[in-house]
């Protein structure tokens, strides 16, 4: 990005329509970077951790398992650290902070609002709903063994994104319908979870609240692989609503004129984020802060075009997410600290500095 | 026929806002429509777009009913411009006036799609704005990015809502100067709801006078335009003055009463 100044100076010498074009692609040129930044960062950061591991190493555990008769050897230990527990760890990380980025991004759009996050529809609140019955009652819907809490809190979470949706469609199905009923029906859940709590024993409190943080750690390869699976099926179906949600910015009747019909943008894409919210959540417990974050720091450098901002998002918040895991490592090891917890206490102040930094408002 | 309205009726929650509105415009004609707040000026303009479903009657573009037309293809015949240009999200000027195209996008941009963006930018004199954010502009460039945007779609009615509401008098004969001459030069329509009545005279040719839902008379300016119409209308008794170069103005003197008797008798 340049400065005002230059801008202003190119402003004059080439039409603009070729300035556009330049801009666009600087601002493909940043998704570029920050994907290979990904990439990098991911084996890097299966090296920090108590046992300490150089790059190299992890290199040769990844590319071992992935290439058996390449010869590339790899030591017994440095290939348990990095595939039973770092690199899933990482993946996790990965995959959550990419989902809820997306999310985020996608629900600021469909309800035309900057404070809105995945959680907007209700999917923490079910889901410790969920996990509490799971825990502290013994009561499910599905499930058995180790999925018995994951059934469940995916269940809740559903059940309460699609009463919000349905509320908020009987309200007329305007971005503050759906906010609204998401805040009443979110305290009506926290306050039966509550409920059970207050007369839960000791040690199911701790369970619960265990649970709750968020956290990369507990999910296995196969369930990473389940949540993938549920994203790679609703991302492309998000992408395809970018053009719908850029002519959304511009409120409801400018949408319907531009051939949009925005109720219907709206609900498919809620569905579609209650999915994949629910899906990363039921394995993570609560990760908040990165699908309100990220997409507002993609918001900051490349602007507010959907088609781009989606997938910038999903870096970005995948960046987030990786760098808390490797920073809630490194911080006091070998405790491993949640990701969700280092994650609002350095993004909260960044994020404060940014909005502070940056001069130019980019929401209303 | 460019646009027929026939016999549109609307309400909201059983309140009448429109009762069997029928009008036409011709291609090439700027169409003012002009009376009190809530006589359904803004609700006539969405039932044509189709952000309203009328009760009863219906709209034809090109002779084509809009019933049968789907949105998007209605978006290429259609623009519309608000009354208050609202964004949740602020895009650059050029990415906003792009979303009118959107129509006609379906993932990405043509160099075509940019060169009428260029155009409509170029139309409006704000083509020095195009990498500027809409909240850094003033309300009357904002105007105006909007009305481009409207334009891009390359419509065959343009529709707007109080397009000179929050500009200044510069703006306001910038905007409906450039407005009736795309509408000449392209012979397409556009219909303005506007409340400045000297601007409806001037700039339309056709003006349609709403008096509680109902036209109360259609016409040229100057036939419709009259002190008995505004008196009746308004409530408002004016004076209608020819200036020197030729351009008439209407000054409004006092509110009356029902029995038509001025109500500041004191003030003249």
């Amino acid at each position: 990005m340049t400065s005002e100044g230059t801008q202003q100076a190119e402003t004059e010498s080439l039409p603009c329509s070729k300035l556009y074009s330049k801009l666009a692609a600087r601002k493909i040129l940043f998704f570029l970077v920050c994907l290979v930044v990904l990439v990098i960062l991911v084996p890097v950061s299966a090296s920090f951790g108590s046992v300490h591991l150089e790059v190299n190493d992890v290199f040769h555990a990844i590319i071992a398992r992935i290439f058996p008769f390449s010869g590339v050897k790899s030591s017994e230990l440095a290939s348990v650290i990095v595939w039973r527990l770092r690199l899933r760890w990482v993946t996790m990380a990965m995959v959550a902070g990419a989902g809820l980025s997306i999310c985020g991004a996608v629900m600021q759009g469909a309800l035309q609002n900057p404070l809105v996050s995945p959680f907007t529809l209700g999917v923490s609140s079910g889901a410790t709903l969920g996990a509490s019955l799971a825990i502290i009652l013994g009561i499910g819907f599905v499930g058995s063994g180790r999925y018995f809490i994951v059934a469940n809190s995916f269940v809740f979470s559903m059940i309460t994104s699609l009463l919000i949706i349905g509320f908020g469609r009987l309200r007329g199905t305007t971005p503050e319908a759906f906010i609204l009923v998401g805040i009443a029906l979110t305290y009506s859940f926290s306050a039966i979870t509550s409920f059970l709590q207050y007369f839960a024993e000791e040690g199911d409190l701790m369970a619960v609240a265990h649970w709750i943080f968020g956290s990369v750690m507990r999910a296995s390869w196969e369930d990473i692989m389940l949540v993938s699976a549920t994203m790679l099926i609703c991302l492309p179906l998000l992408m395809k609503f970018s053009w719908d949600l850029n002519a959304m910015t511009l409120g409801d009747e400018v949408a319907i004129s531009l051939g949009v019909n925005p109720a219907r943008v709206r609900i498919a894409c809620m569905i579609l984020v209650a999915l994949v919210t629910a899906s990363i959540t039921s394995f993570t417990g609560i990760i908040g802060f990165v699908g309100l974050v990220a997409p507002h720091v993609a918001r900051l450098v490349i602007g507010g075009d959907y088609r781009l901002l989606i997938p910038c998002s999903c870096v970005l918040g995948a960046i987030m997410v990786v760098t808390a895991n490797i920073i809630g490592r490194s911080i006091m090891p070998p405790t491993v600290l949640p990701v969700g917890i280092v994650m609002s206490s350095i993004g909260g102040p960044f994020f404060l500095y940014l909005l502070l930094k940056k001069r130019r408002r980019y929401w209303k | 026929m460019k646009l027929e309205i026939v016999g549109v009726s609307f309400s909201y929650d059983g309140r009448p806002v429109l009762e069997n509105v029928t009008m036409s415009v011709d291609e090439g004609n700027v169409v003012s429509l002009v009376g009190p707040n809530g006589s359904g000026k803004t609700t006539l303009l969405k039932c044509i777009n189709k952000i309203l479903k009328p009760k009863k009657g219906t709209v034809l573009v090109e002779e084509r009913d809009i019933r049968e037309i789907k949105l998007k293809e209605l978006a290429k015949l259609l623009g519309y411009v608000p009354q208050t240009p609202t964004y949740s999200f602020s895009f650059t000027v050029f990415d906003t006036v792009l979303l009118g195209r959107r129509p006609y996008i379906n993932w990405s941009i043509s160099p075509k799609d940019k060169e009428i963006v260029s155009q409509a930018l170029a139309l409006m004199g704000i083509e020095d704005l195009a990498l500027r954010y809409l909240n850094e502009l003033s309300g009357g460039e904002r105007q105006k990015v909007i009305i481009a945007r409207a334009l891009s779609q390359e419509p065959q009615v343009l529709l707007l809502d109080e397009p000179t509401s929050n500009l200044d008098i510069k703006h306001q004969l910038e905007v409906l100067g450039i407005i009736r001459s795309v509408v000449k030069e392209k012979r397409i329509v556009a219909v303005i709801a506007i409340h400045n009545l000297n601007l409806a005279f001037r700039f339309s040719d056709k003006v349609i006078l709403l008096h509680k839902g109902r036209i109360h008379d259609a016409g040229e300016p100057a036939k419709v335009l009259t002190k008995e119409n505004i008196r009746t209308v308004y409530g408002v008794e004016v004076e209608i003055n020819n200036s020197e170069i030729g351009i008439p103005y209407i000054i409004p003197i006092a509110p009356v009463n029902k029995g038509g008797h001025l109500l500041w008798e004191n003030f003249l």
